[in-house]
């Protein structure tokens, strides 16, 4: 184990700033922990209390939420480090991490950047010379314009020729910002105009390329390293080829169906594409493959870590961290490249805070309950959050990443499944639902994977039960919530029974929960779940100490699910359905003053809302509350966003007439930008209401 | 000597660990415990059918009638306003049971005791499904004995009302006496000035009489359009004054917030008065109420259920009254971890005195083994004063057909004997609680706390009996009386007359001391499941722990 061998070195780092935030930041303080090396941690007036913050050795604050004003400000990071003596710079991913004025500031201060050289960077940054870079380096490209010419007319002229769909893509793009396919001429300008904009806002370069679009097309990556020796390397590949809106959200290595030949090809020619910008350090070759032809194509060079590196290092058992702090340090790379072999097989998937149904919108909110599944040798959580942290609209709504391992694809996966599964997120929506029926997914399974993957198996992947078979699992899980409520209760008076006196012994009102005299109490709890509406549950208080619902099958049957009262703990939870032992896990939570109750149980995640009779004067009081989001999507003239997100521009003015399909208002969220319409018919002299809350869904109603 | 002792033992456990442990199981396939068994289980369903049946109220059109206009039953009003899995020991279930001609469910009123906001309180609650909730002489019965418990207890009141006032064809039994309805209101300024808490919620109508229960109140609350507050009724103000007004207009909510002051908080439905009701009760400041000081239980033990099924009860009771059985073998199947500190366990065996706990708390039970002796009542007036000295609220397991007859006994000075015990019971200044478990009979019932001494809560079993002597005890006193005035009247008086009878006074007794015949009329406070004794006890023991401990004195004892 090289991690072991005495570090020889003319350069050794001896602290270590991390110039990042969420679990990137935490992944490599950890490594840095297990080589002795100290680590300082920046972080945004939003993130004092973050994880990254908690775990690093010192911290020192850069500057307001906004990324442009902190992790994106490179005279403050590289202010810190002076300030805190630290000898090296670790960029992480995103941020600063691909920006060569960033390297080149640490090197003017002596600091070292642990990434590729300043050179590298800027080849590769540039979409239009990287290609021209590797083509002369005799790495295949795609057919594109990579040019300095920017006008529409031009740019459809090279559409035209290149032959459509084409796509258009940022210069200095990535993560799949400001990039549009266009299937037909006619479309080209409006998408080319979109692009630049979203190009300008994200990178503050409006430029743009041209490429060939590849109808079915396969994301796969390779992992290369090279040291400051001239070495490089590969680490085999990864296929992140399923995404949505264009950003990976499962990734897997080794690529499924493909052949030994193909993969040190294209291991080859990621080296060779390194090679050719005097690369060291850790870096990503991202090609295109197509499926049907099996050529591959390059698309660009990522000259950092990636997200999606710890499934490299399950299968080649390597730390990547540890290497490029090795490298930087001036050490040889720890390995040759006959010393690397595959083990087994292993996936990641991103847990995201966002709307699937509403298309995968990123969502933002505090994560009221969060409980990962237990990390071991195959499974690995990266996080940078813990239960009560807040998912904010400044930064990337990644949660965490769920990494496992197996000796074969099918066993990675069952395990992949089982761990999102026990993954419990409660507070805001996620993807884990949707990432469940992914990797159950006969044609994930059977490795057709694609960058249409999703698109593709819409249906299937969103029906993954019939409706009535929906609504059992539903009823079930809105009994077991239904019994956990009453036993909080019940515990609730058990911990802190009357006050009868000040011993606390000699009294057992606590004890028996509900006791009736000759009868047995039964309470009905009213639960709202937004897709099905309102459930009441009639909990029975049985003489025997358990609570009992009775549920129907869909058949007329009744199924009973039963919990005893007096053993409550704090999320594990065990109750009888039809008399089989059933272990599920539920959380309790408060959001705008409104309690939820989250379930998760065989395999399937329901949350409510807890409805509670409202008896305040100024609401009407045979009515029951509704949540904030229920209210205003229920207003006849509300028009719902459907994620969280800062105002960019109001279309329209107070007292003025809309019509049906006006555009309203500009919202930006993960710097995209959405517009939202006028929906009901049209109105004379509106008057505005916005309701818009950081962390909140926002609603715009409209008054005439 | 203590070389004789295993070095081992020592130091592994504390020398006395055990030794209270009662040991009497029972052996469940044997025939007398099935048939015990199947004869208690027969009564319990019985009284199962009957609870059941009263909890319905006015049931069928009166309940839809009552729901119609936005209002809940009694015990849906109760279950809002007690906090979410608190008990409720309801009282006097069967109050009224065949009592009258017509049925009057619980006596047209639910009480018990319950838990708000952690307070405990007592809830009276009229139910206006039966008879529009009018007081009938047992209604108004039910409700002072609430108010006494309260009194007793000091717990906070809380008054459902609903109620048309005094059953007028019935006045005569409901008006007019010391312990009738006007009670009601002398009990609430008592209470009041004793710093107990009186709080009414108007959810219907409060005529007459009536109307003095939230005016009495240190709090009220009236809900809109249900609630109304007046001396006189509309009709009886047209007859009275000829003014023309509507019952809103008359003693509404508005009216009695806004204007008249006789209530102070409006309640725009029923849910958001019983929501102020809690609300009332949360902010209750009970200074001092809720400290008992009794200093020597510090540190709360884990509670331990007792060792044997406690629905063993079932058959462990003989079905016939004259078999005995062991009174301890009943400790055992109530008591944490069936542990009872004996005393005085070989001197007058016929009454088992001795301590134990009950969910933690500490009690003094006194259990009968047979009939009370002349040593048995000393022993009972010892262990009495004994548990009054440290406070010790006493349990008294009430199995018992009398003290013991015959010049030898006399001649003991047992009357003597049992007037000690009798003193020690009524001076004992601590929490009582009475189960009649089996028999009840004559001036054992006076020794062992009968409703006469008002223990704090008194429940009987459904096999229990009550009355002064058994019925052919008293057939054998009365029929010789009996036959001598027909003698003396010029009648004949043949075997088959005195056969007949005898049979009838047995008949009589044995209906007059059924339990059933007992709770209608509210000598007890329910007829309890033998199965929810345990829990019973423990709920009505922490419902008396609010007073403080009080010293106890006595009269003069007869030596």
């Amino acid at each position: 184990d090289y991690s072991t061998s005495c570090m020889v070195t003319s350069n050794p780092i001896s602290k270590i700033l991390v110039a990042n935030r969420g679990e990137i930041a935490c992944r490599i303080i950890k490594t840095a922990r297990k080589l002795g090396v100290p680590c300082v941690a920046v972080y945004s007036e939003a993130d004092k209390n973050s994880m990254h913050v908690a775990m690093a050795d010192e911290a020192v604050c850069i500057g307001p939420p906004l990324a442009a004003s902190s992790y994106l400000n490179a005279a403050a990071i590289i202010d810190a480090s002076v300030r805190v003596q630290a000898d090296a710079v670790h960029p992480g991913y995103g941020f600063l991490s691909e920006n060569a004025h960033f390297a080149e500031l640490c090197k003017q201060n002596g600091i070292t950047f642990i990434g590729p050289p300043t050179n590298a960077i800027k080849a590769m940054g540039d979409k239009s010379e990287s290609k021209a870079l590797m083509s002369a380096a005799g790495v295949p490209v795609v057919p594109g314009y990579h040019g300095e010419e920017q006008s529409a007319s031009f740019l459809k002229l090279q559409a035209d020729s290149i032959g459509y769909p084409v796509i258009i893509k940022a210069t200095q793009g990535g993560g799949g910002k400001g990039m549009k396919i266009v299937s037909k001429s006619e479309d080209f300008v409006e998408n080319l105009c979109s692009a630049q904009r979203e190009a300008l806002t994200s990178f503050g370069d409006q430029r743009v390329l041209v490429e060939k679009y590849i109808l079915e097309p396969r994301h796969i990556e390779v992992q290369i390293f090279g040291d400051q020796h001239g070495n490089v390397m590969h680490l085999f590949e990864r296929d992140c080829s399923v995404q949505r809106r264009h950003q990976k959200i499962i990734e897997e290595a080794p690529a499924p169906n493909i052949t030994k030949s193909f993969r040190e090809e294209i291991g080859q020619a990621a080296v060779n594409a390194a090679k050719a910008v005097g690369y060291f350090s850790a870096g990503t070759v991202e090609f295109i493959v197509d499926s049907v032809t099996k050529e591959f194509f390059f698309m660009e060079m990522n000259t950092r870590l990636q997200v999606e590196h710890p499934i490299t290092e399950m299968i080649t058992k390597q730390d990547l961290v540890e290497w490029q702090i090795r490298v930087a340090s001036g050490e040889p790379l720890p390995c040759s490249q006959s010393d690397l072999s595959i083990s087994g097989h292993s996936f990641e998937a991103r847990i995201y805070a966002e709307n699937v149904e509403s298309g995968f919108l990123p969502a933002a909110g505090v994560l009221h309950h969060f409980q990962p599944p237990d990390a071991s040798s195959t499974v690995r959580v990266e996080t940078g959050v813990h239960q009560g942290d807040v998912v904010s609209i400044f930064y990337d709504p990644m949660i965490a990443k769920l990494v496992v391992w197996g000796h074969d694809r099918s066993a990675a996966l069952l395990k992949l499944h089982n761990c999102l599964s026990k993954f419990q997120i409660a507070g805001l929506p996620t993807n884990i639902e949707f990432l469940k029926s992914l990797s159950k997914h006969h044609a994930f399974a059977s490795g057709e994977v694609g960058t249409h993957f999703i698109e593709r198996h819409k249906s299937s992947l969103f029906a993954s039960l019939p409706k009535e078979k929906k609504l059992v699992r539903l009823k079930l899980s809105a009994a077991l919530a239904a019994c956990c409520i009453c036993i909080k209760d019940a515990m609730k008076d058990h911990l802190s029974p009357p006050e009868i006196s000040t011993s606390s012994s000699g009294n057992c009102w606590g004890f028996l929960p509900a006791f009736r005299l000759h009868y047995e109490h039964r309470c009905h709890i009213l639960l709202n779940h937004g897709e099905e509406g309102d459930l009441e549950m009639p909990v029975t208080f049985c003489k025997d100490g358990n609570c009992e619902v009775k549920v129907d099958d869909g058949n007329g049957t009744l199924m009973t699910v039963r919990m005893e009262l007096n053993k409550f703990e704090s999320s594990s939870f065990t109750a009888t359905i039809n008399g089989v032992i059933n272990y599920f896990s539920a959380a309790f939570y408060m959001k705008d003053s409104v309690e939820y109750v989250s379930v998760w149980s065989d395999d399937k995640h329901h949350e409510f809302l807890i409805i509670k009779p409202v008896l305040d004067k100024n609401v009407e009081l045979s009515s029951f509350q509704l949540s904030d989001r229920k209210w205003a999507s229920m207003h006849p003239l509300g028009v719902h966003a459907p994620m969280a997100g800062r105002l960019v521009r109001v279309l329209v003015q107070n007292g003025v007439k809309v019509n049906k399909g006006d555009p309203l208002v500009i919202l930006e969220a993960m710097k995209m930008e959405v517009c939202y319409f006028h929906l009901t018919t049209s109105i004379n002299n509106i008057l505005f209401v916005f309701l818009l809350q950081i962390y909140q869904d926002f609603f715009i109603i409209i008054n005439s | 000597v203590l070389e004789n002792v295993p070095q081992v033992l020592r130091g592994m456990s504390s020398l006395d660990d055990g030794l209270n442990v009662l040991q009497y199981p029972v052996e469940t396939n044997s025939a007398s415990y099935i048939e015990r068994y199947a004869s208690m289980q027969s009564l319990v369903n019985d009284l199962r059918q009957h609870v059941s049946k009263v909890l319905e109220g006015g049931g069928g059109k009166a309940a839809q009638k009552h729901k119609a206009r936005n209002k809940c039953l009694p015990r849906e009003r109760i279950n809002h306003l007690l906090d979410p899995s608190s008990p409720f020991l309801e009282l006097s279930q069967l109050a009224g049971h065949e009592l009258y001609d017509e049925p009057l469910p619980c006596g047209g009123i639910v009480t018990g005791v319950g838990s708000i906001h952690g307070k405990l309180c007592m809830l009276v609650a009229n139910d206006a499904t039966v008879k529009g909730g009018t007081y009938y002489p047992t209604t108004v019965k039910k409700h002072l004995r609430a108010q006494e418990i309260a009194a007793q207890c000091r717990l906070p009141c809380i008054y459902l009302v609903d109620s048309g006032g005094a059953n007028l064809p019935r006045q005569a039994d409901v008006f007019p006496d010391r312990d009738h309805f006007g009670r009601i209101f002398y009990n609430q300024a008592r209470m009041s000035e004793a710093g107990i808490p009186q709080v009414a919620l108007v959810l219907g109508s409060c005529t007459a009489g009536g109307a003095y229960v939230p005016a009495m109140a240190d709090e009220s609350v009236i809900v809109k359009g249900n609630g109304t507050i007046f001396l006189a009724g509309p009709p009886l103000v047209k007859a009275a004054t000829g003014e023309e007004v509507t019952a809103e207009e008359l003693g509404g909510a508005s009216l009695h917030c806004k204007e008249s002051g006789v209530a102070d908080h409006f309640a725009h439905d029923e849910m958001h008065a019983l929501a102020i009701g809690r609300k009332i009760v949360k902010s209750l400041h009970m200074a001092g109420f809720t400290h008992r000081g009794n200093g020597f239980i510090q540190n709360p033990q884990e509670v331990k259920e007792p060792l044997y099924d406690v629905e063993e009860l079932y058959g462990v009771m003989p079905t016939l009254r004259h078999e005995s059985f062991d009174i301890r073998s009943v400790i055992a199947r109530i008591v944490d971890g069936s542990e009872f500190d004996e005393f005085k366990k070989l001197y007058g065996t016929t009454l088992v005195t001795g301590f134990a706990r009950i969910y933690g708390q500490p009690v003094g039970i006194l259990g009968n083994n047979g009939i009370l002796f002349t040593e048995s009542a000393l022993k009972g007036a010892h262990f009495i004063e004994l548990c009054a000295q440290r406070h010790i609220p006493l349990v008294f397991l009430q199995n018992i057909t009398g003290f013991m007859v015959g010049s030898r006994s006399e001649a003991s000075g047992i009357a003597k004997a049992g007037a000690k015990m009798v003193m020690a019971v009524s001076c004992a200044k601590v929490p009582k609680i009475t189960i009649i478990v089996g028999g009840s009979f004559g001036a054992g019932n006076y020794g062992m706390c009968g409703r006469a001494y008002s223990p704090n809560f008194l429940f009987m079993w459904p096999n229990a009996r009550i009355s002064v002597m058994g019925g052919a005890q008293a057939a054998g006193v009365l029929a010789p009386l009996e036959r001598e005035k027909r003698k003396r009247e010029g009648h004949a008086w043949s075997p088959t007359d005195d056969e007949q009878f005898r049979a009838e006074v047995i008949e009589a007794y044995e209906r007059q001391g059924s339990p059933y015949y007992s709770t209608a009329r509210l000598w007890d406070d329910g007829i309890i499941d033998p199965v929810d004794t345990r829990k019973v006890l423990g709920l009505a023991l922490s419902s008396c722990m609010a007073v403080p401990p009080q010293p106890t004195s006595y009269g003069v004892f007869r030596m």
